[in-house]
């Protein structure tokens, strides 16, 4: 584990957007590298030991939250929950007060996640330490996007590729509120694949075509057949409040992921999701248990190896950057 | 602060477009009032002199769309400091839109704004009126006593009249008074969360968006109500590109339907807001770069007859935090000549023109006694150096919102001197 990805130069990790090749691939190497640590029988190494990571959560996400903590701590680093629940934020202190506070924690890393796009880019402009977008409004979710990207990886081969160029990855759902959706198109875009968008009309962003690059498709049979990749998004429910949607029976009937559409993609084909599944919401039980397509379990287990290389990334080269460069 | 308000301007380029006037000249004040404009006027005994060789001198500039946040919000600015803005931007005519607390629906409030303009000194405040009570979208306000008090127009700016009903009346009953409605046109449903302009940008940072039709559906609505009604009609801040389409064909048809632009709209598109800049964020949105051309195009075709800033201070704890949760606005008083001289330099209409677009036509529309040099008419003069260069600093500014989206910006031209009933109420401290 020494510094051997020279690729990731980078202070902050705030999006997919605008990042290259070798910075995803110093990533992903560095997660197939370290995940062996998570077999072991004493799971910690010393690599962050004396390094200080924040979590600082708007949003509740046991696992997002979980898989941070649990990759800090498997580091050695001193690791520190914040929740919106539990300070003073619920009560009218801005982003900017409570990380005057934090910063005086002198922390290496702040993990954010917070209902409002931009929220981590705003924190990279007004604290000095290293900022990680855990999920920010309808914007990013790039650890997601990396842990999806290191599983896909992970059944490369099973797709008979060495990487991602031309790989045909359909996104379903409701992309418009999906960070993890846009975090992945901009990736996988970057990576050469083919990117999918699936969903009804009125869950589509605007000009999603020309900003990321994919083909649209309100129609789902249309986005899977052939797809090497199948990735269901997750339907909150307050989307029928707010009239985005008719109803869970008809979103089921025309965007979920059943038997029969699953068929229609290449053989190999896997599917994922990020998590937490609404069953006969977005996909049939058959098919989110279904041992040979879903990988949405690996997805968790990745998600912790890919936390873990980011924050080494992060702790190391804003170390390195304090010390050696003054101002980036 | 000089108080003399007799005063010979000399040698400025004079132009004035209400007379179209454009020669060099000498501008005689007394007692705050134009006596005189001429070559090698006399100065009479105990006459201040204002030597401008080599200036500009235009009618005080007019600006119909400002926010002075006071009563109510003085921690964001006041009358007196947005009068210095004002000032500081060769403005010496401010309409004062009445999103205030409380808000300019009582004749009282009228009364309290224009004597804090008076103990200023450094501007005209005319106020604007609330169409409806308290803001609220339900019941007109008093109009005939508002006007009678010194409101110069109605607005319920800041929010729209949604009610199709409430408009009619509002656009019905104020032709009693001759007064101007204008309209901050965004309709409330298709701007859901929004918070900039819909479109690749938006959809690139995860941003809700407000698309174009939320503007143009309302314009079209009151533009079915003008001719319903026959009141007078103006679309504050227009932005969208078939809303100036909508609003020229509404003066081809002769309807008393007017609009201003503000700089912003005309010389920014939403390419402002990457990387979440919340000084780039109002109401309506910047928009795309078409829409910003068609806002050119309107302006030099006159469909599009006044430029106003809709000057919108906001204390630095309103804009920092994440950009969905800042408040919408900007502002303008201080780089509305520079910004809108970039009009000239690049062909869109010539001086006098858009001279005429920041003085006589908003004053027109107002029907106050200003934005000319009309011997008679109250000595307020803008003096400025045309191809001055710099660079917009928003530590520089005076008013106390800072909230500039210019921040940055290499602007040509800039205001010496602003003159106010006669007295010199600005002189620019980087002379030299
Ligand atoms: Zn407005």
């Amino acid at each position: 584990m020494n510094a051997d990805n020279n690729a990731w130069s980078r202070k902050h990790l705030l999006g997919m957007d605008g990042l290259n090749r070798e910075e995803i691939g110093a990533i992903l190497d560095t997660a197939s590298a370290i995940r062996e640590v998570n077999h072991r029988p004493i799971k910690k190494v010393p690599i962050l030991k004396g390094k200080t990571v924040i979590n600082l959560f708007y949003e509740n996400s046991t696992r997002t939250r979980t898989s941070f903590e649990l990759a800090g701590k498997r580091m050695s680093a001193d690791v520190v929950n914040i929740s919106a629940s539990s300070s003073s934020v619920s009560k009218g202190e801005t982003l900017l007060d409570t990380m005057a506070n934090l910063q005086a924690m002198n922390p290496d890393v702040v993990v954010l996640r917070h209902p409002n796009s931009g929220a981590p880019h705003f924190l990279a402009r007004h604290l000095d330490a290293g900022i990680i977008n855990a999920g920010d409004g309808q914007h990013e979710h790039p650890t997601q996007c990396l842990l999806d990207l290191l599983t896909m990886q992970d059944h490369l081969g099973k797709m008979g590729r060495d990487n991602f160029e031309g790989m045909t990855v359909a996104i379903c759902g409701d992309v418009l509120h999906s960070r993890v959706a846009r975090s992945n198109a901009f990736a996988l875009r970057t990576l050469g694949a083919k990117v999918r968008f699936s969903g009804p009309p009125t869950l589509m962003p605007s000009r999603a075509e020309e900003v990321f690059d994919v083909t649209v498709h309100h129609r789902m049979e249309e986005a899977v057949e052939g797809a090497d990749v199948v990735m269901m998004l997750r339907l909150q429910q307050e989307r029928m409040a707010a009239a985005y949607l008719p109803s869970v029976r008809e979103y089921f009937r025309y965007w979920g992921l059943t038997r029969q559409r699953l068929e229609l993609t290449r053989p190999h084909a896997v599917v994922m999701h990020p998590g937490p599944i609404n069953r006969g919401v977005e996909i049939a039980t058959d098919v989110a248990d279904n041992p040979n397509r879903s990988v949405i379990l690996e997805q968790v287990t990745n998600g912790l190896a890919v936390r873990m290389a980011v924050l080494y990334h992060l702790c190391t080269g804003a170390a390195r950057s304090a010390s050696n460069i003054a101002g980036e | 602060m000089d108080k003399a308000q007799t005063r010979l301007i000399r040698a400025a380029r004079v132009v004035d477009p209400a007379n179209q006037r454009d020669e060099t000249a000498d501008i005689l004040i007394v007692d705050g009032v134009i006596r005189d404009i001429g070559q090698n006027l006399d100065a009479p005994a105990d006459c201040a002199i204002l030597d401008a060789d080599g200036l500009i001198a235009a009618p005080g500039l007019v600006d119909m769309h400002v926010h002075l946040r006071e009563p109510g919000y003085e921690y964001k600015e006041t009358i007196a400091g947005g009068c210095r803005a004002a000032a500081a931007g060769g403005v010496t005519a401010v309409a004062a839109m009445p999103n205030t607390k409380p808000v300019n629906d009582d004749p009282s409030v009228t009364g309290y704004i224009l004597d804090k303009a008076d103990q200023a000194g450094l501007a005209a405040v005319f106020p604007i009126g609330a169409i409806t009570k308290g803001l609220g979208g339900k019941e007109i306000t008093e109009m005939g006593l508002l006007s009678e008090a010194g409101c110069v127009a109605f607005s319920d700016d800041g929010l729209p009249v949604m009610d199709s009903g409430v408009m009619r009346r509002a656009l019905d009953y104020s032709r009693t008074f001759g007064s101007l409605v204008i309209q901050h046109a965004e309709d409330n449903g298709l701007v859901g969360c929004g918070c900039m302009n819909e479109g690749p940008v938006a959809t690139r940072l995860g941003l809700p968006g407000i698309p174009n039709a939320s503007e143009d559906i309302l314009v079209e609505r009151d533009i079915r109500l003008v001719e319903l009604t026959g009141g007078r009609y103006h679309v504050a801040h227009i932005s969208s590109a078939q809303a100036v389409a909508a609003v020229a064909d509404a003066q081809q048809r002769g309807l008393p339907v007017t609009c201003e632009a503000a700089p912003h709209h005309f010389s920014l598109t939403d390419e402002a807001v990457a990387d979440y800049q919340s000084d780039a964020k109002m109401a309506p949105p910047l928009r795309c770069l078409a829409d910003r051309d068609a806002l050119r195009e309107g302006l030099a075709r006159g469909v599009i007859s006044v430029i106003a800033t809709d000057h919108a201070p906001h204390d630095d704890d309103s804009k920092r935090v994440p950009f969905s949760q800042a408040a919408n606005g900007v502002v303008g008083l201080e780089t509305l000549l520079p910004v809108s001289l970039e009009l000239v330099r690049d062909g869109v209409m010539s001086l006098s023109a858009m001279l005429a677009a920041v003085t006589v036509n908003p004053a027109r529309l107002l029907r106050i006694n200003r934005g000319t040099l009309n011997i008679g008419a109250p000595g307020d003069v803008a003096l400025f150096d045309l191809n001055e260069k710099w660079t917009v600093d928003r530590a520089t500014l005076r008013g106390a919102g800072r909230n500039t989206c210019f921040h940055g910006r290499d602007v040509q031209g800039r205001v010496k001197y602003t003159v106010f009933g006669g007295r010199v109420v600005y002189v620019d401290q980087n002379e030299d």
